[in-house]
């Protein structure tokens, strides 16, 4: 099933992109393109596979198959919620597009 | 001294440990070397920078506190954000931005002594095979410039090759060091997933993203990752609790006229599975192990070349001790859907981070918040980058997250579970890094799934998360350098390199210099 000009512009406006003409066509033929190589894909029986979201979730199933591994270490984890930064305002800041009195600027968003 | 320029890592630490050379003479050659970029390598330089930190190292060498690797110099990929050179990831909408922070594997490089040179040109972060999706130029391949040095870690990758740097960083999200090391001749390694800190590596695809060194050989390739990797667990909640390693120990095995007799689990035999269907060849097993070398043709998937340089690698392997058995993996195309989704998706996240508010490019007009929004990454994102956004946001949106993200993520794992099936047979596998040598610049620019095809022998150990590298095997007739791709299970990458390294130590292909960078 091929995208429409329809498509493009809905994902545009999720991806906060924009093009113009002919960009917007280029953009998807080349999308259809991949698309068509993305079919073989969804033929394949994946009936009862677990999803893999990340390679660490693997080696954590395996880690006492491999050697110098402890299912400990082989874990996402979370730290504590402690502050453990200094405040850095006037670094952090360095690199802003617009900046007043130490705060970031934006248009207005509430009339 | 003449050569300076031609030494290795361990060498270069050597005699700066030796006084016979120091950390400023060192440096100040390689800033005159890189001064007018040649291949466009480097996105920054600043020998101000550089000479104080060398002026340090010297230093610290006199009064004998020096680091392993005190007064070596490294040029870091400009994903790596540092706090004394700009950080642009080749894109234009992180233009002249300064981070406030050194990215960890930075940071634990110059606690190693490494004297940092500047920051090198790749693909806009770091999508790409090309190095042509840089918004600050393309960089050209120092075998032939009119070719693509590979990429996304091109820069990285061109100026190990000429000799502008001993050794550089780089990211491997889907084969952006193996391949650009392959196609520039040099050694390049991606570690196990979550051994090296991703904190401060601007962020591609978070699941795939590692970084890795890359230099002239297996030996220096174990210094660098040695001093690069460790546990950085309240940094990176994917870095692995594994204690840091010395990747160096087993090189000094006791070599003889066959190492990789005894380079296998429990100092057996070495097993090297070969991919079948990578390969292509008889479907009789047996035929097809004692034809090797000798097949008719390659698979559809390889060019005749490289598959013939690769094929005089595996018998040097062989020759070495080594056994040679084939391995499974069905349909080996769908790695390239695979993980052009999975890496689309998490790209379409991560970059959603760049907004025109706290850092970068901001557009100049726009009517409202989300005009600006829009303005500012459509002029501050490159087509490439804006094309994986947009297959991102397709495949994560309501109706199709089923069909494609979580259908890649489950075909992610079949990919996974082959390889333990592998490794229960051997313990590494060898086979291409790429279809063909280094192509033309502009010959596939307009071409993305061209791009993509391409990427079909590195893209499934980055699924998988294993680490994997490439070392330079010859030269193909017209002169261009082809690599031959190693792959390790999870966590065994003293073992990759101990292999790398004997094959290195009984050949000189990795020693082979692009004309005019001597």
């Amino acid at each position: 099933m091929a995208l429409t000009s329809h498509d493009i512009d809905r994902l545009a406006q999720l991806s906060r992109l924009q093009f113009e003409s002919p960009a917007a066509e280029r953009m998807l033929e080349q999308l259809n393109g991949f698309f068509e190589i993305v079919e073989q894909m969804r033929a394949v029986n994946t009936q009862g596979v677990v999803p893999m979201a990340h390679p660490v979730d693997e080696m954590q199933g395996l880690s006492k198959a491999i050697a110098d591994a402890d299912a400990h270490g082989m874990t996402l984890r979370l730290r504590e919620d402690v502050v453990s930064e200094p405040n850095q305002r006037e670094a952090n800041q360095r690199s802003a597009p617009a900046v007043e009195s130490g705060l970031f600027l934006v248009p207005k968003v509430i009339e | 001294m003449a050569d300076l320029h031609n030494k290795s890592v361990a060498q270069l630490a050597a005699m700066l440990k030796h006084k016979e050379v120091s950390a400023v003479e060192v440096a100040t050659r390689f800033l005159a070397r890189i001064g007018g970029n040649p291949h466009t390598a480097f996105l920054d330089v600043n020998s101000e920078v550089t000479l104080a930190q060398a002026r340090a190292s010297d230093e610290k060498i006199a009064a004998g506190t020096a680091g392993p690797l005190e007064g070596v110099p490294i040029a870091h990929k400009d994903i790596f954000v540092t706090k004394d050179f700009v950080t642009t990831a080749g894109s234009k909408i992180l233009q002249d931005y300064r981070s406030p922070f050194d990215a960890t594997v930075v940071m634990r490089l110059r606690d190693a002594g490494m004297v940092t040179l500047g920051k090198l040109n790749c693909d806009e972060f770091a999508m790409g095979s090309a190095n042509e999706n840089s918004a600050y130029g393309a960089v050209t391949n120092p075998w032939d410039t009119t070719r693509i040095p590979g990429g996304s870690s091109g820069g990285s990758a061109a100026a190990v090759a000429a000799r502008l740097t001993p050794a550089a960083t780089g990211t491997d999200t889907g084969g952006s060091i193996r391949q650009p090391a392959a196609f520039c001749g040099i050694t390049g390694i991606k570690p196990t997933y979550g051994r090296a800190s991703r904190y401060g590596m601007v962020a591609f695809a978070s699941s795939l993203d590692q970084a890795g060194p890359m230099a002239r050989s297996a030996e220096d390739c174990a210094l660098l990752l040695s001093a690069m990797c460790g546990p950085d667990l309240d940094r990176d909640s994917t870095s692995l609790n594994v204690a840091k390693e010395d990747f160096s120990r087993l090189l000094t095995m006791p070599a003889g006229d066959k190492p990789l007799a005894k380079a296998g689990k429990d100092g057996k035999v070495l097993k090297i599975g070969v991919p079948q269907q990578w390969w292509g060849g008889n479907a009789d097993q047996t035929q097809w192990l004692s034809e090797l070398g000798m097949l008719p043709a390659p698979s559809h998937l390889l060019q005749w070349e490289t598959w013939s340089l690769i094929n005089a690698g595996l018998k040097k392997l062989v020759e070495l001790g080594a056994e040679i058995l084939p391995v499974q993996f069905d349909k080996p195309e769908l790695a390239i859907p695979v993980y052009y989704i999975v890496c689309a998706a998490e790209a379409s996240s991560n970059l959603s981070r760049f907004d025109g508010v706290k850092f970068g490019h901001r557009a100049k007009d726009f009517s409202d918040l989300a005009d600006m929004y829009q303005r500012t990454r459509s002029e501050g994102f490159g087509s490439e980058v804006k094309r994986r956004i947009m297959i991102g946001s397709y495949v994560l949106s309501h109706g199709y997250y089923d069909a494609y993200y979580l259908q890649a993520q489950k075909i992610r794992r079949m990919i996974a579970d082959d390889f333990q099936k592998a490794f229960a047979q051997c313990d590494v596998i060898a086979g291409p890094v790429a279809p063909t040598t280094a192509w033309n610049l502009g010959a596939k620019t307009d071409d993305p799934v061209a791009n993509y095809l391409a990427d079909i022998f590195t893209l499934p150990a980055s699924l998988a998360g294993l680490p994997c590298m490439s070392i330079p095997v010859g030269l193909s007739e017209d002169q261009m350098p082809v690599g031959m791709q190693l792959i390790g299970n999870y966590l065994q990458e003293a073992h990759l390199l101990n292999v790398a390294h004997q094959y290195q130590l009984h050949t000189e292909h990795h020693r082979q210099v692009p004309g005019g960078a001597a």
